[in-house]
């Protein structure tokens, strides 16, 4: 936990506990075990996650939350559990198969194509609904040539969205940590997802960064009705901006439910604090 | 001897410009055929940061493949098709059985694999197709064409044109097409290249494919200049030097780095004869290969690398 938990909240209509009706379940977890090795990253961890809610995974360093994220994109696989997502479970899940599912991601040190423009990275979002053949696109004739335009608007439109019109022509590798992690979830957001991961978006960032990241999550969530799965350490910002938290420690599930409740869990408590409250 | 350097050669170039031409388009088209061998290098290293030790062992195998097809009395375009084929189903077994298990190792644990698969092919190839050297006739004339005056080679100017056809389409199919792109994706960053649906499996298939059918066309014309035999395997190593010189990821520095080096070496040979007494060709490209390492690390054309310490 960094210094900031006090951080006043940002300036928007952030939904409040979880006083918002759910949707039905778009991603089920079951009994997800993960081990490097001898190393339990992950034992028996199950929860779901309902459309158009802003889900997050808090939890002590450690305490598993970016393997979940890799194991529910299909970047780990678990040695046992299942991932159900839009009622279909996936005995494996593989990183694109989870992208051509809906399932979009950024990444909590930051992954981006350096060498390219904002644009151009934005654009390899747009990847997988090109559909016009590699001969069409040689030659950029036809079906390409439309295509090619009307996914450029798309991105556009994201890059407006998220404010970053300044910076759409410069190589990402030369932009500030802050932007880069702005680019970052325009290129997921390119993707048109249903489920979003986000891995740490406000890590390392200013408070007034964090204050503008997190309203690009809440308004994400409200325009597109994309439903939103975080990783976040600022108790301030998790407890504004979701409707239901997942804690993990150890790799094990400490507690699941809106945010004031998992508040004032005693375990939870315990596990940031390091006592036992028994 | 100073004369020898500075001043004979370049009044002998002055006095028979013609002689000067004939030397330098010769130079130029074999330039060409070094670019091709480059190429597949590039082409690998670009979308893996794998230098692939076993390009010369694809040309060669690849060439084997394709005469032996032709002995067992295939017609060429069949022998063609199925030799690619062959290339195409190699890449799916690289991939498989070397590739995949050593993926997120670090890029010395590729090489050397790749070190291990040149041994396999050349071996494989040879025990396969028998190791005598073997005419390759692809019914390209060879007498010399005379062109606004000069002298030049009709076989180098058929093979330079379709080695340059070829890279064109491949610089075209890299830069606009949604492959292309994926492939620079996975280059540059492979998590989030995977995070946007982009199969790695897939992309590495495709560009071990590509790379083996470079290695095909590259196969077929220097085999059919200097007979399909073990030397085809370390004709490759002349693509290192053009390497260097036009950088490891720059497909037009392969073209470049090519025709400077075929050129070059080609001018330096007749016109610096009494400099060195001949076969320079043998060590030209080499030592200006060496003095590019010297000036500029990352070739002419490459990345430059900074590394924060």
């Amino acid at each position: 936990m960094d210094g900031d938990a006090g951080l006043a909240p940002p300036a928007v209509d952030a939904p409040s506990g979880c006083t918002r009706p759910l949707g039905e379940t778009l991603l089920a977890v079951a009994a997800v075990t993960l081990r490097f090795g001898g190393v339990r990253a992950l034992s028996n961890v199950g929860f779901d996650v309902k459309r158009g809610e802003i889900r997050a995974i808090i939890g002590p360093n450690g305490a598993g939350k970016s393997s979940m994220l890799n194991v529910v994109n299909g970047f780990y696989r678990p040695q046992a559990g299942r991932i159900t997502f839009k009622g279909r479970t996936f005995a494996r899940m593989r990183p694109h198969l989870a992208a051509r599912a809906g399932i979009a991601r950024t990444f909590q040190n930051i992954a981006l194509f350096k060498g390219m423009s904002t644009l151009d990275n934005v654009m390899t979002g747009r990847m997988l609904k090109m559909r016009s053949t590699w001969l069409e696109q040689m030659v950029y004739a036809g079906r390409a040539r439309r295509e090619e335009i009307a996914h450029r608007r798309v991105c556009e439109e994201i890059i407006d969205f998220l404010e970053l019109q300044a910076v759409r022509h410069t190589p990402v590798g030369k932009l500030a940590y802050g932007l880069q992690k702005r680019v970052e979830l325009a290129r997921a957001l390119a993707m048109e997802p249903e489920l979003l991961l986000l891995d740490e978006p406000m890590a390392g960032m200013s408070a007034e960064e964090k204050a503008d990241m997190c309203r690009f999550v809440v308004d994400v969530n409200a325009e597109f009705r994309t439903t939103v799965l975080l990783i976040e350490h600022d108790m301030g910002v998790v407890m504004d901006l979701c409707d239901r938290v997942v804690v993990l420690d150890h790799g094990e599930l400490l507690a699941d439910g809106p945010p004031a409740a998992v508040k004032a869990d005693p375990d939870v408590v315990a596990a940031y604090l390091g006592v036992r409250a028994d | 001897m100073l004369d020898a350097v500075l001043l004979t050669p370049w009044s002998e170039i002055a006095g028979s410009p013609g002689f000067f031409l004939e030397v330098l388009i010769g130079g130029l088209l074999t330039g060409v055929m070094y670019a091709l061998l480059a190429l597949g290098f590039v082409l690998i290293f670009k979308a893996s940061g794998v230098f692939n030790f076993a390009q010369g062992a694809m040309v060669l195998f690849a060439a084997l493949t394709f005469v032996g097809l032709m002995e067992k009395g295939l017609a060429m375009p069949l022998a063609l098709l199925a030799t690619a084929a062959v290339m195409v189903g190699l890449a799916v077994v690289i991939e498989r059985a070397v590739l995949r298990p050593l993926v997120g190792q670090p890029p010395i644990a590729l090489f050397m694999a790749t070190i291990g698969i040149t041994f396999f092919l050349d071996g494989f190839g040879l025990t396969l197709w028998g190791s005598e050297v073997k005419r390759l006739d692809i019914g390209i004339p060879t007498e010399p064409l005379i062109l606004g005056g000069v002298f030049v080679n009709g076989f180098d100017v058929v093979a330079a044109a379709v080695c340059g056809l070829l890279v064109l389409v491949l610089a075209l199919f890299f830069r606009y097409t949604a492959i292309g792109r994926a492939l620079r994706a996975v280059a540059d960053d492979p998590t989030a290249a995977m995070s946007v649906g982009i199969p790695l499996t897939t992309i590495w298939v495709i560009v071990w494919s590509v790379a083996g059918l470079v290695g095909l066309v590259a196969g077929i014309v220097w085999g059919a200049k200097l007979g399909v035999q073990f030397t085809l395997s370390l004709i490759a190593l002349k693509a290192l030097p053009v390497l260097i010189l036009g950088g490891l990821t720059s497909i037009p520095g392969a073209i470049l780095g090519g025709l400077i080096i075929g050129a070059g070496e080609n001018v330096f040979e007749v016109f610096w004869i009494d400099l060195h007494g001949g076969a320079s060709q043998d060590w030209f490209a080499y030592v200006l290969a060496t003095l590019v390492l010297l000036v500029r690390p990352q070739g002419l054309f490459g990345e430059k690398i900074i590394e924060r310490v």
